[in-house]
């Protein structure tokens, strides 16, 4: 086991940051330092809370930390914002809405860097070396999402989605996209007039989606107030009890390793395919791509072409 | 391929509530290229060290106008070497007279910026002085 490894593993605190750091940055040392901790990831539970900009997600996730935190638990926070596609600089700002007073409450922000689907492309490195840690519970709060940043579901055991009265055309808007994802529903800033109505509207398209899905659990909360953390932790401390959700956690944990496997393979490929072909061949095909002399599929066998020979 | 972030806190410790400098620093910081947490107001030096430690920043920049720098800054200092945190840059930015700036960077601060200073000016000097690694 690596040096920085046995770090993270007893406790250390800044280790854990700065390896973050480096699995973020694609770091040389980053395969090494996961591959040592990934036995120790299976036992945490990952959340992940996903919904509009605004509706609350951050003070949502700060409430639960803390509440889970004064249980015993060790919680880690890995708090999702856009980067800049100008600057490739980014404001993070959830920490404003969380206070961080306990040690047992561990809290990274982290940018998407141009990563699309409303996580950051590290956030499955992240998630193990939090894990690894000894962070029984992982809270990812994504980026203020729409219709498409389901990504956080092949992250996450369970998905909650937050929402907020008021905003009855966009579950219209949404019944294909977020609302899917949603194993668990909050309404949050329900003293808003009109919660009710929203807490109907969801139920109702979802009965529209998957009659199974009649069944999933609403919370009405004011985060501000901490009104209705402790039904939302019931809620969320109940699933995955029934034989039903078990199954379907266990199914949900081969998806996610099928896509780590392959997102794996990917990466290396690329890689190696790249080192194979040499900086040369590799430049004169983006050349003649652009120039629309071949097309990529065409120039991406050509560069295939050795290797599969090889087998 | 190595993208390395350059991570920096902007953090405003103290009583004070105008944080219109933090905020024009944070953006300028952003569009420059850098990732920038922002903690908003009335943060104590406990809470600002625990944000530097968790989010592994390379610079913490303090904004404070209300005069309490003289005792905010050096507990920022203390807290960031006990936790081992002594690599971190450390910028203030603020209505901070000349004999307390110097002062200031006696204990350890790189750069106090006062009211009027261009932000190409703080992006520039931070760029220059943030530690390789």
């Amino acid at each position: 086991m690596t040096e920085l490894a046995q770090a993270i593993r007893s406790g250390d605190r800044r280790a854990l940051a700065r390896a973050i750091s480096l699995v973020e940055s694609n770091s040389p040392l980053a395969p090494a330092l996961l591959a040592d901790l990934w036995p120790f990831t299976a036992s945490a539970r990952v959340i992940g809370l996903t919904g509009a900009p605004g509706v609350g997600k951050s003070t949502l996730v700060d409430r639960l930390a803390r509440r889970y935190a004064e249980q015993g638990q060790r919680v880690g926070v890995l708090a999702i914002d856009p980067s800049s596609p100008f600057s490739g600089g980014a404001l993070l700002g959830d920490r404003i809405r969380m206070d961080d007073p306990d040690p047992r409450v561990f809290i990274r922000s982290l940018a998407t860097r141009g990563h699309l689907g409303g996580v950051n492309r590290a956030l499955g490195g992240a998630i193990a070396l939090m894990a690894g840690a000894g962070y029984g519970l992982v809270l990812v709060e994504t980026v203020g999402a729409g219709q498409s940043e389901v990504e956080i579901m092949s992250h996450a055991d369970l998905t909650v989605v937050v929402l907020m009265p008021g905003v009855g055309d966009d579950v219209q808007a949404n019944k294909a996209g977020i609302l899917e994802i949603g194993d668990l529903f909050v309404v949050n800033k329900a003293d808003l007039p009109g919660s009710d109505l929203t807490v109907r509207q969801i139920r109702s398209m979802l009965g529209l989606l998957d009659k199974r899905l009649a069944q999933v659990p609403i919370t009405k909360t004011v985060a501000t107030e901490g009104v209705g953390i402790d039904a939302l932790i019931q809620a969320l401390d109940g699933f995955g009890r029934s034989p039903e959700e078990l199954e379907r956690q266990a199914a949900r944990r081969r998806q996610q390793a099928d896509r780590r496997l392959r997102e794996a393979l990917a990466e290396l490929a690329v890689e190696e395919i790249r080192a194979g072909a040499g900086d040369d061949r590799w430049q004169e095909a983006i050349t003649r791509i652009a120039a629309r002399e071949t097309d990529p599929e065409r120039a991406a066998r050509a560069l295939l072409r050795p290797i599969t020979k090889e087998a | 391929m190595l993208q390395r972030k350059i991570r920096v806190l902007v953090a405003k410790p103290g009583l004070d509530g105008h944080d219109r400098g933090a905020k024009v620093v944070a953006r300028a910081y952003r569009d420059a290229g850098m990732e920038v947490i922002y903690t908003g107001l009335h943060q104590t030096p406990e809470q600002i060290v625990e944000a530097a430690l968790e989010e592994d920043v390379d610079v913490v920049g303090l904004s404070i106008l209300s005069g309490a720098h003289n005792t905010l800054v050096p507990k920022v200092l203390d807290r960031l070497r006990a936790e081992g945190l002594d690599d971190v840059m450390v910028v203030v930015g603020g209505i901070i007279p000349e004999e307390d700036a110097i002062h200031l960077r006696q204990l350890g601060v790189a750069a106090v910026f006062g009211p009027g200073t261009p932000t190409q000016e703080i992006v520039d000097f931070t760029l220059g002085h943030v530690r390789e690694r």
